[in-house]
């Protein structure tokens, strides 16, 4: 399995990230390495082995339908950027 | 034109759970708090949290699915769904995509010629929503994310409605679904049940399907059958003009009537899922399943169909007093407090109630159960009208006084002394005394002019405050102006 520099550019677009062409080149090259060394695992008979979404053996980890604590606007908007209390502020999505 | 063309429409449906809290944290859900108030580490998508799932929310979910007829999964897991918008701060959704909690359902809907259409439901799955944003700004958007992580089912059908009006029905049978079960309150306007429509049209004969749009923003009941029509329209045209349709979004704007294409997204629907590795499968035993069973209310199809034959009620009358639990409940419990049951006392429970309490509770937007009238006088006024101890006229203005005071009917019946008046010789005395002082209409009368009943009966009404028995003073009338002839 390998990647092509235009799924590159796919994944970076879809990630919102831009690159210029010697990086792309050098990302294609370095992310096919990466698919290469573990292609080896391919290597290994999987049937009749189910996926694993999960490495730890657990089921049905829940909580209550309880109110907890809430931090204040705050606080919420303290990491943003940009905000015009008592929202974030980004910009504009549509027209 | 149109006839050569078969329309076909998959739905999917979005209900906001009525939990406490978020899906995924503590939060609480509550609509219409400050803005960026109902918020948390975990629900801003702050790096290193974990989510914790709600177990109410799979409770809710199991009994939807059992509800209309899905197979409830033994295992399930949760998928990130990613993509970037400023309202989804973790840069992904925490939805299901492979082994959703319910699949292969159904639920029947009614057609216009009173036969049934089963609706097919390919799954649904539980998931969160994202935050809003506000693009009323010139310049910027703003974003609040108190709706971050309010827990969502998808309910996915079928393509196998072939009208709007279907889709419509589909439509008005899962709310109803929800709204009885309790787990959503069903608001469309509110956007607690939300709609996006695939629709596509085909020739009548064809066996494939052709290219299908995605209609969304149908904000009401209304907007869904009207949203669809344009579509359906514009999609036939452009085939009758030799052209093609494209796979796209189109927006509704209901103050435009139109559906307006959303910018292109080639890209967006790559999604890249991806099981979640912060969240740990649920599994579902037949044990929770039988829980879940027992709790399961009746449901409206099947009350509805109660209706006609146990209360001999028109479909039409056990259509309306079905469409909300609420109003069910509250016909069935008048009925339940009835001195005299029978056909006609439950037609005259039916009418009240939809005629009189609807009214109100559609003019002051409540819930029949916070109206201050009781089923059970109710029941009483009902009783009082069906024995004849007050006309249906003087009904009406008791009601409106149970409506303000909720007060029982025999007290202000009581208070206000509206017994109604059947003593006959008492009214024919009265009429003898309106006859004898108003000799020149009596001779109208006579002479042809029948109409003039009306005057006497009104003079009856004025001379006995209304509470003269209408029936018992028309028959005296009558036999005293035609008996001199």
């Amino acid at each position: 399995m390998s990647v092509t520099i235009k799924e590159v550019e796919h994944i970076a677009k879809l990630a919102k990230l831009s690159f210029n062409k010697d990086e792309m080149d050098l990302f294609t090259k370095q992310l096919n390495e990466i698919l290469n060394y573990v292609e080896k695992l391919n290597k290994l008979d999987t049937t009749n082995v189910e996926p694993l979404s999960q490495v730890i053996e657990l089921a049905n980890v829940f909580r209550g339908d309880t109110v907890g604590k809430t931090i204040s606007t705050k606080e919420a908007l303290k990491n943003s950027p940009s905000q015009m209390e008592p929202y974030f502020k980004v910009p504009k999505v549509i027209n | 034109m149109e006839l050569k063309y078969e329309t076909i429409i998959g739905l999917e449906v979005h209900c906001q759970l009525l939990t406490k809290t978020k899906a995924f944290c503590s939060c609480p859900t509550t609509f219409g708090s400050l803005p960026n108030s109902n918020v948390c580490p975990i629900c801003l998508g702050m790096p290193g949290v974990l989510p914790v799932l709600n177990k109410q929310i799979v409770d809710f979910t199991i009994l939807m699915g059992l509800a209309t007829n899905c197979t409830i999964s033994n295992k399930s897991i949760f998928a990130r769904k990613n993509y970037f918008y400023p309202d989804l701060p973790k840069g992904y959704q925490i939805s299901q995509f492979e082994n959703p909690i319910c699949s292969k359902g159904f639920i029947e809907i009614e057609l216009e010629n009173n036969s049934t259409k089963i609706i097919g439901i390919t799954r649904i799955h539980m998931e969160e929503d994202a935050g809003k944003s506000i693009h009323d700004l010139d310049i910027d958007t703003l974003v609040d994310v108190n709706r971050c992580g309010v827990p969502l089912i998808e309910i996915v059908s079928e393509p196998e409605m072939r009208s709007s009006k279907e889709a419509f029905k589909y439509l008005s049978a899962i709310k109803q679904i929800v709204t009885y079960l309790g787990i959503c309150d069903g608001n469309m306007e509110e956007g607690s049940l939300r709609c996006d429509a695939n629709v596509s049209v085909r020739k009548i004969g064809e066996n494939n399907f052709r290219t299908k749009t995605e209609v969304k923003n149908m904000n009401s009941f209304r907007n869904v059958e009207r949203a669809l029509e344009f579509e359906i329209e514009r999609q036939i045209n452009l085939y009758e003009k030799g052209e093609s349709v494209i796979h796209q979004t189109l927006l509704w704007d209901a103050n435009k009537n139109v559906a307006i294409p959303m910018r292109s997204k080639e890209d967006a629907h790559d999604y890249r899922y991806f099981p979640d590795p912060d969240l740990v499968k649920v599994e579902v035993d037949e044990k929770w399943i039988n829980e879940i069973k027992k709790t399961i209310p009746e449901l409206p199809s099947k009350k509805l169909k109660r209706f006609i034959t146990e209360f001999s009620l028109p479909k039409y009358d056990s259509e309306v007093l079905t469409t909300e639990r609420d109003v069910a409940e509250y016909f069935e419990e008048t009925i339940k407090n009835l001195n005299l049951k029978n056909p006609e006392t439950f037609k005259l429970a039916s009418n009240w109630i939809m005629t009189e309490l609807l009214r109100v509770i559609k003019e002051e937007k409540v819930s029949i159960r916070l109206l201050k009238v009781l089923p059970i006088n109710l029941a009483e006024l009902i009783d009082a009208i069906s024995n004849g101890k007050i006309s249906g006229k003087i009904a009406k203005d008791i009601f409106a006084e149970m409506l303000l005071r909720g007060e029982k009917p025999d007290v202000i019946i009581n208070k206000k002394g509206l017994i109604q008046l059947s003593d006959e010789s008492e009214i024919e005395k009265i009429i003898t005394k309106i006859l004898d002082e108003n000799p020149e209409v009596v001779v109208k009368f006579r002479e042809g002019k029948k109409q003039l009943i009306g005057f006497f009966v009104g003079e009856v009404m004025k001379l006995t405050s209304g509470k003269a028995n209408p029936k018992i003073v028309n028959q005296i009338l009558l036999k005293k102006l035609n008996n001199a002839n």
